[in-house]
Order: C-alpha cells, then sequence, then structure tokens
C-alpha cells in the first residue's frame, strides 16, 4: 500500500466527518423549506468550541474528561481498520473485525461513565440506554460481519470489503440486503439518528446520546462532537462499501467514488430524519432484535 | 519437585505456627502472611521452571493406606494452574494481613489464617497429586478449608447459610469424583493417575461416564450451571481476600480437574466439543446476566467469574470441537484462548474482589445503592478498580480483551470452516457471545459508575478512607499486570504452550503472529488514548476553566439521593430484554388514596434456580428425611446396636454370596 494512500484516507478520515452532518442538516431543512446552517457549519461549531472555556463540575472526576478523550481516540483507531472505497485500510490483519468492533465498545464504556460521573439523573438514564440499545446492536454487527467473512472467505475488513465485494452481489444479493438493512438500522441507532433518538431534541428525559453528554463544554465538547462525526462516518463507509462496491480501476477515481458516495449516504440518512418521526424508546430494542434476526437470516441464506 | 514440596511444608509449618502463637495478634499476622507469602515465592520457582521448560519430576513414597502413595509429580499442565495459585495466595496474604486488622480486637485470627495456609497448600497438592487417594484427601482438606474461610463472621446468620451451602454443594460433588475415580481405578486396577494414563483400553461408553461425572463433580466447584449456586452465597460472605482466592483461582481448580481427566482419556469423542459449548454458553448468558440485576457489589462479581468460567469452558469446547473436526487452526485458537482466560480472569477478579475489600473496608459497606463517589475519596482502590473493570468487560488495551479476541477468532475460524449444522451452531454461538459482551460492559460499567463515580449515596460512602499501603499494594501490583499481560500475549502464549501441547498434543505457534500484532495495537491504543488526552489539557490550559455544580435542569437543590442508582441503570435491559424469571422477585405497595400512609418496595435477588428448583427440592426432602429421626435417639447403645446389626449383615452377605447369586 502506497504510502499517498495512507496519507489520502487519514486526511478523509480526519476532515470529512463534520461535512456529513453539514449534509444532513442541509438535506433536513431543503425538506423543512429552510434555508438551513452552512455546509461547513459543523467545522465553525468545532472550531469555536475548541477555543472556548469550559465548566467543569465538582463531582467529577478524571473519568468525566476521559469520556471524550476515548471517545474521540477510539472513533479515529476504529476508522484506520475500515477500508475506504476500494483502497485497502491503513491497519489491517486478520481478525481486526473484533478489535474494530471492540475499540467503540471501549469509547461507550468511557462515554457512560463519563456521564455517570455527573452524579446526574438525567446523564445516569442517557448512559443506561446507551449501553442497553448497544447490547443488542453488537450481534448485529457481528452477525452482519459473519456474512461478509463468509462470502470473502477471510476475517479482516479489508480482505472482507476489498476483492470480491462486487462478484459478491452475484453470488448472493439476498444475504447482502439484509445486511446492509441490518447494518442501517444499527448506524442509526449507535449515531442517534431519527427514528431512534433525536440529536436535535430539546427534552433531557427524551434524548439518548445527547443527555450523556450535558455537562461538557468547550474543547470536550467539541471532542464528543468530533467523535460522534467520525463514528458516523466510519459506520458510513462501512456500509457503502457493501451497497455500492464500485472499483473503476483508477485509484484516484475510486476515492472520488467514494467521497461523492459518503455525501449521497449522509443525504440517505436526512431524508430519513426528514420523513419519519421517533419511534417510541421502548421500540428500540425490538428493532435492534430485528437487525439482528435481518442479519442472522442472511447467514442462514448463505448456508443453504 | 523438591523444592515445591518445601513450599508446601512452609505453608502448613506457618499455618501450624499461628496457632502455637494464637494469643499474640501481630505475631499470628506475621507468622500467617509471612509464611504464605514465603511458601508461595519459593513455590513459584520450580512452576515458573517446569511450565517454560516442559520439565516433568515426580516424587513417590508408599502410604499405608490401600490404593494409596504419596505420589506427587510437576509437569507443565500443574505448573501452569501453580502460577496463578501461588502468585495470587501471595498478594492475598499481604493484603490480609491488614484486611484483618480491624476484626483482630473481636475475633481469634489465628485460626482464619491457620485455614488459609492449609488451603493454599491444598490447592497445591492437588494440583499436583498423581494418586486418586491422594487427589481426594487434597480436595476434601482445600473444600474445607474453603468453608471455614467463608464462615469466619459466623455470628452472623447469612454467612451460615451461605458457608452450609457451599458446603453442600462440594460434597455432592465430591460424590462424582469418588464415583468418577472408582471407575477409572476399576479399569486400570490402580489408583495411580499414571497407569489412568494408558486407558487407551477404556470403551467409548466408559470414557463418555468418566467425562460426564468429571463434568458434573468438577463443574460444582468451577461453578457451571446450574451447579453455580453457591459461588453468589459464598463469595459475598467470605472477606474480600478469601473471595479473590475462591474466584481467582480455587474455581479454575474445577477447570484442571476436567483437562487432568482428559489426559487419561485420550482422543476426546465427538460429543464433548458441543456439550461444553452448550454449558459454556448457558453459564455465560446466565451469570453476567444475574451480575447485572445485584445490588451486593460481591455478589455481582460472583455471578461474574460464573460468567468468565462459561466463556473458559466455551472456548475450551470450540477446541475440542477444532480437534475432533481435523481442524487444527479452531482448535489451537479455542484452547490457547481459553487457558489464557483462565490466567487472565485470576488477575482481574482477584484484582476486582481485592478492590471490592477495600471498598467495604474504606466506605463500610458494599451495597451498590449506599456506595458513589469512592473514586475521589480512594485514588489508588479506584483507579485499579476502573482498570479491573475495563479488564473484565473485555475492552481493548486490557487482558480480558486478548483471552476474547483469541476465542472469538476460534469461533470465526470454526463458522468459516466446519461444516452442515455445526457451523450454522457456531456462527450463532458468536451471536451469543457478542451479548455476553455487551452484557459485561453494562455490568461493568453499572459497577464502576455506582460505586465510584458520582456522589456518595450514604454518610459513610462520603467520608470513605483510602485503605493502608498493604491493601492497595497488590492492588496495583494486579492491575499493573492485567495491563502487561494485554502489551505482550505473544509471549505469554509461548510461555503456555507447553500445557496445551501436554494436553491436547498440538502447538500453538499459529496463533502467534496475529496475537503479536494484537499485543502491539494495544499499546497503540495507549498511546493515541495518551495523545488525545494531551491535547485535550492543552486547549482547556489555554481558555477559562470554571468549576461549577452539575446541570440539574434548573433545579437548584439536588442531592445525592436523586442520582441514578444500581437498580435504575439495569431497569432498563431487565424490563426489555430479561424472562421474567431472571429478574428479582419484587413487591410493591402502592401509595392510594388523597393522603396516602403506606409505601412499601422490596426486590429479593435469590439465584432464579435456587428459588425454582433447589429450594423446594431440598424442603421437601429435608421434610421427608425428617420422619427417619427416630434412627438418632443419641444413647450409644443403639449406635453400638447399629454396629452389630451391619457388621452381622455384612458377615451373611460374605458368606452367602455365592448362594444368592446363584
Amino acid at each position: 500500500m502506497l504510502i499517498s494512500q495512507i496519507i489520502v484516507h487519514v486526511v478523509l478520515l480526519l476532515v470529512m466527518p463534520p461535512l456529513l452532518l453539514g449534509v444532513i442538516g442541509k438535506t433536513k431543512a431543503l425538506f423543512g423549506g429552510r434555508v438551513g446552517p452552512p455546509l461547513f457549519q459543523a467545522f465553525f461549531d468545532l472550531i469555536k468550541l475548541f477555543q472556548k472555556g469550559s465548566v467543569i463540575s465538582s463531582t467529577t472526576t478524571w473519568v468525566f474528561r476521559a469520556g471524550p478523550v476515548v471517545g474521540l481516540a477510539t472513533a479515529i483507531l476504529a476508522g484506520l481498520f475500515i477500508p475506504f472505497g476500494g483502497h485497502a485500510s491503513p491497519v489491517s490483519f486478520s481478525g481486526d473485525l473484533i478489535l474494530f468492533a471492540y475499540l467503540f465498545a471501549l469509547g461507550r464504556f468511557f462515554t457512560a461513565s463519563a456521564a455517570l460521573d455527573t452524579g446526574s439523573a438525567f446523564e445516569g438514564m442517557g448512559a443506561a440506554r446507551e449501553v442497553t440499545f448497544s447490547c443488542l446492536a453488537e450481534p448485529a454487527l457481528f452477525f452482519g460481519f459473519l456474512v461478509l467473512a463468509k462470502l470473502s472467505g477471510s476475517l479482516s475488513l479489508t480482505a472482507m470489503l476489498d476483492g470480491p465485494m462486487p462478484n459478491s452481489w452475484g453470488a448472493a444479493g439476498a444475504s447482502l440486503v439484509l445486511v446492509a438493512a441490518s447494518l442501517f438500522i444499527v448506524l442509526l441507532v449507535e449515531n442517534s439518528r431519527i427514528p431512534f433518538d433525536d440529536p436535535n431534541t430539546h427534552l433531557e428525559l427524551t434524548m439518548i446520546h445527547e443527555v450523556m453528554v450535558l455537562d461538557h463544554s468547550g474543547p470536550a465538547l467539541g471532542m464528543i462532537l468530533y467523535g460522534a462525526a467520525m463514528k458516523l462516518f466510519v459506520m458510513c463507509a462501512l456500509l457503502l462499501r457493501i451497497v455500492a462496491p464500485f472499483d473503476s480501476g483508477n485509484i484516484w477515481v475510486d476515492w472520488g467514488i467514494f467521497a461523492v458516495g459518503m455525501l449521497a449516504l449522509a443525504m440517505v440518512i436526512g431524508v430519513v430524519e426528514s420523513i419519519m418521526a421517533r419511534f417510541k424508546l421502548t421500540f428500540v430494542p425490538t428493532f435492534l432484535v430485528a437487525a439482528c434476526l435481518l442479519s442472522a437470516f442472511g447467514i442462514i441464506l448463505l448456508l443453504r | 519437585m523438591t523444592i515445591l514440596l518445601i513450599a508446601v511444608a512452609i505453608l502448613i509449618g506457618s499455618g501450624v505456627a499461628t496457632l502455637v502463637v494464637c494469643g499474640n495478634t501481630r505475631l499470628t499476622t506475621l507468622f500467617g502472611a509471612g509464611g504464605i507469602l514465603i511458601g508461595s515465592v519459593v513455590g513459584l520457582m520450580p512452576s515458573v521452571a517446569s511450565l517454560l521448560d516442559g520439565k516433568v519430576e515426580s516424587f513417590e513414597f508408599p502410604w499405608r493406606i490401600p490404593g494409596g502413595s504419596l505420589h506427587v509429580q510437576i509437569d507443565p499442565l500443574s505448573a501452569f494452574f501453580l502460577i496463578p495459585v501461588l502468585a495470587l495466595s501471595a498478594l492475598a496474604a499481604v493484603y490480609g494481613s491488614d484486611y484483618l486488622r480491624s476484626y483482630s480486637s473481636t475475633k481469634r485470627i489465628a485460626p482464619h489464617w491457620f485455614f488459609l495456609s492449609i488451603f493454599v497448600a491444598s490447592m497445591v497438592l492437588v494440583v499436583v497429586a498423581r494418586n486418586a487417594v491422594l487427589f481426594l484427601v487434597a480436595w476434601e482438606v482445600m473444600s474445607i478449608c474453603a468453608f471455614f474461610l467463608v464462615t469466619f463472621e459466623h455470628e452472623k446468620r447469612e454467612v451460615r447459610v451461605a458457608g452450609w451451602i457451599y458446603l453442600v454443594a462440594t460434597h455432592l460433588g465430591a460424590a462424582f469424583l469418588l464415583a468418577m475415580f472408582l471407575l477409572l481405578g476399576r479399569h486400570a486396577n490402580s489408583l495411580d493417575f499414571d497407569l489412568f494414563g494408558v486407558a487407551g483400553s477404556l470403551s467409548p461408553a466408559v470414557c463418555g461416564i468418566v467425562f460426564v461425572l468429571a463434568l458434573i463433580g468438577f463443574g460444582a466447584k468451577a461453578g457451571f450451571v446450574p451447579m453455580h449456586v453457591w459461588l453468589p452465597e459464598a463469595h459475598p460472605a467470605a472477606p474480600s481476600h478469601v473471595s479473590a482466592l475462591m474466584s481467582g483461582v480455587m474455581i479454575k481448580i474445577g477447570i484442571y480437574g476436567i483437562l487432568r481427566t482428559m489426559t487419561f482419556l485420550g482422543h476426546p469423542a465427538q460429543w464433548w466439543g458441543p456439550t461444553l459449548v452448550a454449558i459454556g454458553l448457558t453459564g455465560g448468558l446466565l451469570g453476567i446476566s444475574l451480575a447485572l440485576v445485584q445490588r451486593d457489589l460481591k455478589r455481582a462479581l460472583a455471578y461474574s467469574s460464573i460468567e468468565n468460567i462459561g466463556l473458559i469452558t466455551l472456548a475450551l469446547g470450540v477446541g475440542l470441537w477444532g480437534i475432533t473436526s481435523g481442524h487444527t487452526i479452531v482448535a489451537v485458537l479455542g484452547l490457547t484462548g481459553g487457558m489464557l482466560h483462565i490466567w487472565n480472569h485470576s488477575l482481574m477478579k482477584g484484582l476486582m474482589f481485592l478492590c471490592s475489600g477495600s471498598v467495604l473496608h474504606g466506605a463500610g459497606s458494599k451495597n451498590l445503592e449506599r456506595l458513589g463517589g469512592l473514586l475521589k475519596r480512594m485514588p489508588r482502590t479506584g483507579v485499579t478498580m476502573v482498570v479491573g473493570a475495563l479488564a473484565i468487560a473485555a475492552v481493548p488495551p486490557l487482558n480480558g480483551f486478548v483471552s476474547e479476541w483469541l476465542i472469538y477468532m476460534a469461533m470465526l475460524h470454526g463458522g468459516l470452516e466446519f461444516t452442515g449444522v455445526n457451523r450454522i451452531v457456531l456462527l450463532f454461538a458468536v451471536g451469543g457471545l457478542a451479548l455476553i459482551g455487551g452484557l459485561a460492559l453494562i455490568c461493568f460499567v453499572r459497577l464502576i459508575g455506582i460505586t465510584l463515580l458520582g456522589e456518595g449515596r450514604c454518610d459513610q460512602a462520603r467520608h470513605a478512607h483510602e485503605s493502608a499501603g498493604w491493601m492497595t499494594a497488590p492492588l496495583v501490583i494486579l492491575a499493573l499486570l492485567c495491563v502487561a499481560f494485554a502489551v505482550v500475549p505473544g509471549i505469554l502464549v509461548a510461555a503456555i504452550s507447553n500445557p496445551i501441547h501436554q494436553v491436547f498434543g498440538l502447538s500453538t505457534d499459529m496463533a502467534l503472529p496475529s496475537l503479536t500484532t494484537l499485543g502491539t495495537l494495544n499499546i497503540v491504543v495507549w498511546i493515541s488514548i495518551g495523545a488525545v488526552a494531551l491535547l485535550l489539557l492543552i486547549m482547556q490550559k489555554r481558555s477559562k476553566l470554571v468549576a461549577g455544580s452539575t446541570w440539574g435542569c434548573g433545579y437548584i437543590a439536588p442531592t445525592p439521593r436523586m442520582q441514578y442508582t444500581g437498580q435504575s441503570f439495569s431497569e432498563f435491559v431487565v424490563s426489555r430484554l430479561f424472562p421474567r424469571s431472571l429478574r428479582p422477585k419484587t413487591s410493591v405497595t402502592i401509595p392510594q388514596g388523597l393522603f396516602p400512609v403506606e409505601a412499601s418496595l422490596s426486590a429479593e435477588y435469590n439465584d432464579p434456580l435456587s428459588r425454582s428448583i433447589y429450594r423446594p427440592f431440598f424442603d421437601r426432602w429435608a421434610g421427608r428425611l425428617a420422619q427417619l429421626r427416630w434412627v438418632q435417639q443419641g444413647k450409644i447403645h443403639y449406635y453400638l446396636l447399629y454396629f452389630v446389626v451391619v457388621l452381622l449383615l455384612a458377615f451373611f452377605w460374605l458368606t452367602f454370596r455365592k448362594w444368592v447369586l446363584s
């Protein structure tokens, strides 16, 4: 793998995530008949937050500060395992899919602990919801990976998503449709999107992810926003490679296809957020079980 | 071998010495803790040597008991278990020397030290015994010492009940072991393990029976579901360093027993692997689900031990499955993962139980709903407990993740390479393992979040104090080992390759390359977290930092009682995902009317299996057997009469046996 490809990968990983938030915001504004915030609003927010002072609750300990730090660090690391477009990822070894899933678990451990560290009932509630949903999202993710591993005969994310993907659609299209649907549900839940959670809601009681980070401010809040955007980016990249495995042959054109694809996927999320209402909180586990079953059925279709 | 026997002698000698000086608390502690420390360190040397070199040394001495001989032997498999036993015992003894100080004014602590020394010595003997009689004697001594250690605070009723449940469970298990050894002994015509070894002559049916007996007998000690009920009772009742030893190493001796039995039985049968996988998955799911609802810190940890024993069993099962189906890579990964998890779990569960003892010591409670905010008051205990929780929750970059990664890899490889139904079963087991991982995360976020973070929920917790250096030093050592084990998994697996080769005839080389990568990546995770943390510190330094109070949604007088509790934290997952039988049994009186007076809520956290199966069963039989009480008259001539009757019956049977049978 060329050093230039690694640089492009890392630069895209670091720079592009906030843009997805902008695209989602614009799409929603379009549906609402508004002009909406500028496309690069998330960048402006981040720059501003990184310069701001912070208020830190006197109840908290170092765990509170570790939340944003670990959340961001794990999202960046996870991004290094996913191949973007048709390119190999910077880091890849047999079994990296497990590390990928568990890096997010590490991030969640500290985000939820940081929430409990404030001693606020709201944040404890958010933490409880977050970990509960994620514990169901994990089997769904693993079942999805299993289908991909089976199709490629490999246990590294690069090999699973890179080479055989275009051919796999011909061989096992039905399984891949199921996996894509399941991963889309996981993506929406894990990144607190409508219809499962609303990042813009204003009432603490109804929040999931946002309520956990109520007490963070300044650079720490910036890191949380950035980390969340990056998580969205990484999971979108995973899903994109499954639903649109196009290889042009030219590596630079492939990067272009990837970038455009990511923006298109962000628009799809924006559309989903615009045309759907939020589900009742208690329905979310049901949907996650459904996601597990979809992927599991995908496996069965492969094995028949 | 001689050095190991010297270590055992030191342990026994120091135990007896504590009884001699029982009047003097300081001398007792010195002899007790010092003896265990020295004995363990002495014993560690030959163990490490044997593990690394693969050397086998034995020692045999005739014993005037029918079928018995003092045959002991150290081989890589024994050494593999001796190392955690001795290392954790040494740390637990140091910890205990300070932990028991608060009891020394009200209780005699000499018997405790005596039983602790003998307990450690008997665990060593169980692992090196090569004769069934010697093994069973050491096994019984170990179980009975553990009973006396558990019932240290025997003036409390719940402690006595816990000790009783443990005693019954362990003896039911021992009965199966007795049967197993008799069966093996009958076929080998000897009770020596070396002669069991040539039992390639055993028919598959006998092998199967022996295997099942071993699963039940050793499984009762290890905490296989459904024989796990004693764990959540005995662990909270015991002093914390004893819980650490019991959970960290004693239950692993059960796994040792199963592995040792396998060396007698030759090539594993087809059904062993799937059976172990089923046992492991059940134990894992049930254990972690129940850990999630407990409000007693140590009870939750005990259930987590059931989960981890489940994971170990699952891994060994997948490994055996790989052997019988001829997929070496699956076998190597599964067995390596299982064995590595035995060591890892000794470290992290030892650490967590010692931490919980420190919490109990400093904050005066192990009830989650009374704790909180201890990280600020007890920084060393707190930080090490966070490390332990991360390790058990199996997240990178700690040691628990490494072994869980190996188990995942074994199952994924199995899922890809197996054929037919086997493949489907393993693929779905991957989902089960992922669910266990997710639930473990909830459980340990809850444990540290409610115990260490936020505000103290009662006065004692708000004024908690850090434990003394003798108690926190073992914590720090264990936490550092948890970190170190994750960084060098390659070296560790190379170190444990000898026992795996000895029992299963496989080389672990296949697992090494990717493990080295994993170890390096664990370092990368540490470095990148450090780098981002530095970034945050720099940014916060450049701008203004104000201390405020937690956002209360506009409410200006929040109290610690308004925090999320342990019960509320797990309520969502319990009410949405768990079957009714796993939920705590609650009874509520809802306030009624315009001026409600009465309202109450009570919850029972009994084990669902003991609540719905064991207790009704034992209650019924206790009632029936009570009718036989007239046998016990308490007068000596009745008992003499019983003797005579039994002797006469035996005499008649011997005389007329041939006549009756023909």
